[in-house]
């Protein structure tokens, strides 16, 4: 039972509201990750930022022990496997040479992550070589293919469970285009055959194999020596795989740890134009708030999982109500009543398309006019072929012109209008930075918008506007503070962090609590630069004059003032009361609730809640 | 009265030339009363009509003049009778004059409060400001509004104007119309009043705000540019969604005659234990479990309030950037809006500076923000000015939350430049896509954009809170379709598409759409998009698991001899594709026939209906690929002759509608069975099934 109390007070219809930010996942998936332990992999090195060179191997492990990370909070039910081949030693149920499948004790070689694997992996680097060793196991004169093994080890792996509930994977990091290179002759066609063989063996399974190259920048990694064929790409789809050859190895861990990612599709939308002309989109949910996974309740005493049960009781009669099928309003002194099926025929306005109402230029678009996180769309030629090319025409249209689209999203849980914006593809550093497509922005009715700036309680004075001085002033800062490297999302959520370290520390009996770097916080180094701080005296100087400092003060100590008048109020008042004497005959219940919070506030206690739970509070507070 | 109280007085213009807009204005007044009638029982509300054959009122009594205004109702708390006299408004037969009916309504206002309520007093004017104004007995028409606006100020008295005017501007006589929007420019320049123009009746429903929030601050404190720079502000919210009414569960229980029966529904949680559901857990016993991968971790609020994250309140500066660097769909939230502290002209100057610059060299600021002293997790955002163009209205921020790291989830897509040249648009239909987007056009330069946000109603709570009040009179009304205004926001606007014909009929040759119904997947792709129980709503009506039979051309290489009773399905597959001798395709359709026919012979539960169509239909796809057809139409032949024998019509009737079909020789070229005859086979069974 994952049921969350907290979930369930809440109204029905917030439920829906909740599919938008977690989208629910039906299938699991199983994930194979094969890495390529070759003595290249170690000496092979890329420069990164801080001009250390790392080993594509480190690139590798760093970026899968991040995903696990990532995967055992968001997609725990997924499973997984960590496989190395081109090693020394060898471990896997097939007893094949040169493979070693990693893991750690209470766990099958595929199978959910768990807080000691991650652990465990982070620390792999340390022992491989004594542990696990590297050594190419391809080598003339051999029959060993250690490459084959590595399939045949994984597909064997993902024999588990059926195609139809598990979306099945092999991800294969290797910095070597051509594995058999080093043979000659009949062996290598007959070694190249078996391997492709095996290959799409796996692929008739379902099974699909994605390959991470990982290369130099100077050499790069050519997919058509090798790995095409083993991957099955052909035509498009070959043109369209982008080897990842980073400048820096931070760019190449960015476009790695994308990859790992499976990207679903939240739903498909027919997007309906004009004249009954409609086209098809799937539409990802890129960005969505991440939040701490749902709670259960546990007994404390045996720490074994709680069912929830919900029982509907009549207020009037006491009876038990079996299920409640209407709703009411209070209205005029009476109750409007309003059956489920009303209230989803009052929801449903809209046939659940999107539909075109027209197009407005882009300054139109309000920083203003926004509620939740928007939704990407790309379009798709599956079931509705000629899709891509509408899409395109349009989307270069409205890049060009400057301008958005504006249409009505009818889907029954929120039908909302929307604004599509066009946004162009940005590669940077060889990587794609945004794709291209459209981005859906919610937009807000009339009801949503509040004019705060124009109904401010008292405005009598006019109010004032900057002069050129100061704005030149302010100019001067702005260029001083300028964060020209800023990127959104650059910054990890440091609660969220928190959150899940406190979480993986106590998950391992850890008793030390680690301690997480909170990277929000400004640069009061950078912020006490010379150069800044004169720009920021002379703003101030011109803003506020010689008198900033006495003005904030003596604004601060005004409203703090006022802040703390009910407090010190309250001691006042505390003190003409005998409260040991009033507790111990029994008599605060005598008291008024203002009373009581005289009491609370002078002991700077919570005051809120009923009666009889500031009494307690109170008696609480005084030992008895 | 109380701080959220307001006292209102609508003053509705109903002169000959408003009749058009009449209905609209119907509407909008008469949701504003059946909302404050819910949210805001407690308020005040007055009517004052003006462009009407008849005058009644106060003033026409005592001094004289004020002709052809009618008060409707003296400002009293709602009720229902204001609803039902908004619901319908007179015609009137006179045109009016908007300064003799504000002078009415504030007099109303002033008699019944004084000085007291301050802001609390408001007017709201819907009139079209064709007809001209009276000229004032002594100085101009100008002195007499600043005079009015004063009294307004000093009174306490705030005012909102809607002017309503047609698409075509040609409308009344320009002199007089450029003098009323010039006088009632002033009072919005002169007191605290809104002065809105409405083109299109959904603007008339959306600009009158139906639902009064009172302002609450969600901060108030410094915004530090540094330790050293600390700007007073303000935070409100700019918008925030209106949610449909949670309404509450609904009991029948108590008797009909109980009058003072609640009908209300206590919803009861009990924590029982799994392995005993007899036992209660109680609250104090119960601990809350943290997931983590497959362990469940159970820490006490106590001991998680210990650890947690505890940042500290405060709003500080993270720099400046380009506004560039902050993509519009990035904004994760409902928006916020700071303002200097009020009251604090230093602050409004350093606002309005940094608001000024900020647009001026297109920078934006980036904030980190702890609204509150107990919360748990830090807010970074972006802060972009807004600047106001209006003497009295100061210059602000706007405020949006961006993600962070890890909200963000990244996934490639491929370059348009990188799809097959078949899918690239060429230049014929690139110049009919530019024209269309830039001739379907909902901001034309001069005319009212449409559909703009803040002045387009919700649609659903438009529908709901008219239902409510129909409700009230007739309980059993039906939802009534939705209003044609509302369309308009649902769907294109037909005048603008009549309007527009040529391009948009222009631009739609230009491209071909064809539909894909018979289309293969490959297994993966299906497994991506299987829609996480999500796609209700939509026009896919698919036959149930269709994957399932897609899956066929991947199924298990294990050697599979026999359909077993676990994964019956997939057995069959594995069966089909067994590639080492063609019996195994004979022996698995037998089997699975069999299958078929053992679960109906089991029993007559319905609840089995989905699972044989399951069946089927991986009997169907098999067949269709082998070449097979005859011997699933036989099949289904004899199943329907069999549920006939056995009183499963029902079943029948299932398949129907789930749209499961004989294979037709348009499917597997085998087959004698025509696309006419493979439909309705089911649909109208053989008559001499009927007789049976």
């Amino acid at each position: 039972m994952d049921l969350d109390p907290d979930d369930i007070f809440r109204d029905d219809e917030d439920d829906l509201d909740n599919d938008f930010h977690l989208e629910k996942e039906a299938t699991k998936e199983f994930l194979v990750i094969l890495v390529d332990a070759s003595p290249k992999m170690f000496n092979t090195t890329s420069p990164s930022e801080d001009n250390k060179d790392e080993t594509h191997f480190h690139i590798a492990v760093s970026c899968i022990s991040q995903s696990l990370k990532t995967q055992i909070i968001n997609r725990s039910y997924d499973e997984v496997a960590i496989c190395f081949f081109n090693t020394r030693e060898k471990k896997n149920l097939q007893d094949l040479n040169g493979v070693f499948v990693f893991n750690v004790a209470d766990r099958d070689y595929l199978d959910r992550p768990t807080a000691r694997l991650i652990k465990e992996f982070d620390l792999i680097e340390d022992s491989f070589m004594r542990e696990i060793g590297s050594q190419y196991g391809i080598v003339s004169g051999s029959r060993e293919n250690s490459l084959y093994n590595a399939l045949w080890v994984a597909q064997a792996l993902l024999r588990k469970g059926s195609t139809k509930t598990a979306y099945k994977r092999m991800l294969l990091f290797t910095n070597e285009d051509d594995p058999f290179g080093s043979i000659e002759g009949a062996a290598k066609a007959d070694m190249r055959k078996t391997t492709m063989q095996r290959a799409e063996d796996a692929r008739d399974l379902g099974i699909s194999i994605e390959l991470l190259p990982l290369s130099r920048p100077d050499e790069e990694f050519n997919v058509s020596h090798f790995y095409a064929d083993l991957m099955g790409l052909k035509g498009d789809d070959l043109a369209q795989f982008i080897p990842s050859a980073g400048q820096k190895v931070e760019d190449m861990k960015f476009q790695l740890r994308k990859r790992m990612f499976t990207k679903r599709v939240v739903r498909k939308i027919n997007f309906s134009i004009a004249n009954g002309l409609s086209i098809e989109l799937g539409s990802y949910a890129l960005i969505r708030p991440a939040v701490p996974g749902a709670t259960t309740w546990l007994d404390s005493v045996t720490n074994h999982p709680l069912k929830t049960e919900r029982t509907l009781i009549c207020t009037d009669t006491g009876a038990l109500l079996s299920a409640s099928t209407k709703h009411f309003q209070p209205y005029k002194n009476e109750n409007i009543k309003f059956s489920v099926e009303e209230l989803s025929e009052i929801k449903r306005i809209s046939t659940g398309n999107l539909r075109l109402l027209g197009f407005k230029p882009l300054s139109c678009l309000k920083d203003y006019h926004n509620l939740k996180p928007s939704t990407f769309l790309y379009p798709s030629d599956e079931e509705v072929s000629g899709s891509r090319c509408i899409f395109i025409a349009l989307h270069r249209s409205m890049l060009r012109l400057k301008r958005f689209a504006v249409a009505f999203y009818g889907i029954s849980s929120c039908p909302r209008l929307v604004a599509l914006v066009a946004q162009d593809e940005i590669i940077r550093d060889g990587g794609q930075v945004e794709p291209p497509g459209m981005n859906m922005i919610y937009l807000p009715y009339s009801d949503d918008i509040r004019d705060i700036d124009e109904v401010l309680p008292d405005s009598d004075a006019a109010t004032p506007h900057a002069t050129d001085e100061q704005i030149r002033k302010a100019a001067a800062l702005v260029k001083r503070i300028d964060l020209k490297e800023f990127s959104v999302c650059q910054f990890a959520n440091p609660a969220l962090q928190r959150h899940y370290a406190v979480l993986q520390a106590l998950a391992l009996e850890e008793d030390e609590m680690p301690d997480i770097k909170d990277e929000t916080l400004p640069d009061e180094e950078g912020m006490s630069r010379p150069g800044v701080v004169s720009a920021l005296e002379d703003f101030k100087l011109s803003v506020y004059g010689d008198h900033y400092d006495e003005e904030c003060e003596g604004k601060a100590s005004g409203t703090s003032r006022k802040r703390k008048t009910p407090a010190e109020n309250a001691v006042k008042e505390c003190a003409s009361y005998n409260w040991g004497d009033l507790a111990d005959n029994g008599q605060l219940k005598d008291l008024t609730v203002t009373e009581l919070k005289y009491y609370l506030a002078a002991h700077n206690l919570p005051v809120a809640g009923k009666k009889e739970a500031l009494i307690s509070r109170i008696l609480t507070h005084m030992g008895k | 009265m109380a701080r959220n109280k307001e006292a209102l007085v609508l003053l509705i213009d109903v002169g000959p030339t408003m009749h058009k807009y009449i209905p609209e204005a119907e509407k909008v007044c008469s949701m504003l009363a059946v909302k404050k009638l819910i949210y805001k029982k407690y308020d005040s509300v007055g009517v004052v009509l003006f462009g009407t054959e008849d005058t009644k009122n106060e003033l026409t009594k005592e001094v004289g003049g004020y002709e052809h205004v009618v008060v409707l109702r003296d400002i009293r708390v709602v009720d229902g009778d204001l609803v039902e006299s908004l619901q319908q408004l007179p015609r009137g037969t006179f045109s009016g004059d908007f300064l003799d009916a504000i002078i009415v309504g504030m007099d109303m206002l002033i008699k019944k409060y004084d000085k007291t309520e301050k802001g609390k007093k408001r007017l709201c004017l819907i009139t079209d400001a064709l007809c001209p104004i009276k000229e004032p007995y002594e100085g101009t028409k100008e002195d007499q509004i600043i005079t009015i606006a004063e009294q307004m100020t000093a009174y306490g008295i705030r005012m909102e104007s809607i002017v309503v005017r047609g698409r075509h501007r040609g409308e009344g006589n320009k002199k007089i119309v450029d003098e009323n929007d010039h006088l009632l420019d002033i009072f919005s320049k002169k007191t605290r009043a809104k002065f809105v123009y409405v083109e299109n009746p959904i603007s008339l429903l959306g600009a009158l705000r139906t639902r009064n929030i009172v302002p609450v601050t969600i901060f108030r404190g410094d915004l530090e540019i540094s330790s050293k720079l600390k700007i007073k502000v303000w935070v409100y919210k700019k918008t925030s969604e209106e949610k449909f009414p949670s309404l509450k569960k609904y009991s029948d229980k108590a008797p009909s005659t109980d009058k003072f029966a609640t009908h209300e529904v206590k919803v009861d949680y009990e924590y029982k234990s799994i392995e005993d559901p007899r036992k209660v857990v109680p609250p104090e016993q119960r601990i809350k479990g943290y997931r983590y991968g497959p362990q469940v971790v159970p820490i006490s609020s106590a001991e998680w309030d210990a650890v947690k994250f505890k940042p500290e309140k405060g709003v500080k500066l993270l720099g400046f950037t380009n506004a560039d660097n902050i993509l519009r769909h990035y904004y994760m939230r409902d928006v916020n809006i700071f303002i200097a502290e009020p009251g604090n002209p230093k602050a409004s100057l350093a606002v309005s500076a940094l608001a000024r610059v900020m647009k001026e060299m297109n920078k934006v600021a980036i904030l980190r923000c702890v609204w509150r002293q107990a919360q748990g997790n830090v807010t970074v955002g972006v802060l972009t000015p807004n600047v106001s163009d209006r003497d009295n209205i100061c210059d602000s921020f706007y405020f949006n939350v961006l993600p962070y790291a890890e909200d963000v989830r990244e996934f490639q897509f491929p370059s348009f430049s990188n799809l097959p040249a078949s899918v690239q648009p060429n230049q014929l239909q690139q110049e009919a896509a530019d024209n269309f987007v830039s001739m379907f056009d909902l901001a034309p330069s001069g005319q009212e954009e449409a559909l703009l946000p803040n002045s387009t109603p919700n649609p659903v709570l438009e529908r709901f809170y008219r239902l409510v009040e129909l409700k009230s009179k007739h309980p059993d009304a039906a939802v009534p379709p939705l209003d044609e205004t509302l369309k308009k926001i649902t769907e294109p606007d037909p005048e603008l598409v009549s309007k527009r014909k040529s391009v948009i009929d222009a631009f739609c040759n230009c491209f071909e759409v064809k539909e894909n119904k018979k289309l293969k997947k490959s297994n993966r792709q299906l497994l991506r998009e299987k829609p996480s129980g999500s796609d209700q709503g939509e026009d896919y009506a698919h036959i149930p698991d269709k994957s399932d039979t897609n899956a066929i051309e991947h199924a298990s290489a294990v050697k599979i001899e026999k359909i077993g009773d676990l994964t019956p399905i997939q057995d069959f597959e594995a069966m089909i594709s067994r590639g080492d001798s063609p019996e195994w395709v004979d022996k698995a359709i037998k089997e699975m026939k069999t299958k078929i026919l053992e679960l109906l012979k089991d029993t007559s539960s319905e609840k089995i209906y989905p699972k044989a169509l399951e069946y089927l239909v991986a009997l169907r796809k098999a067949c269709i690929l082998e070449q097979e057809p005859k011997e699933f139409n036989d099949f289904l032949h004899h199943l329907c002759e069999f549920s006939q024998e056995r009183n499963l019509t029902r079943f029948c009737e299932f398949l129907a509608s789930k749209e499961l079909t004989l294979i037709s020789k348009t499917e597997a070229v085998d087959s004698e069975v025509s696309d006419d005859e493979a439909r309705t086979f089911l649909i109208k069974p053989e008559p001499k099934m009927e007789c049976t």
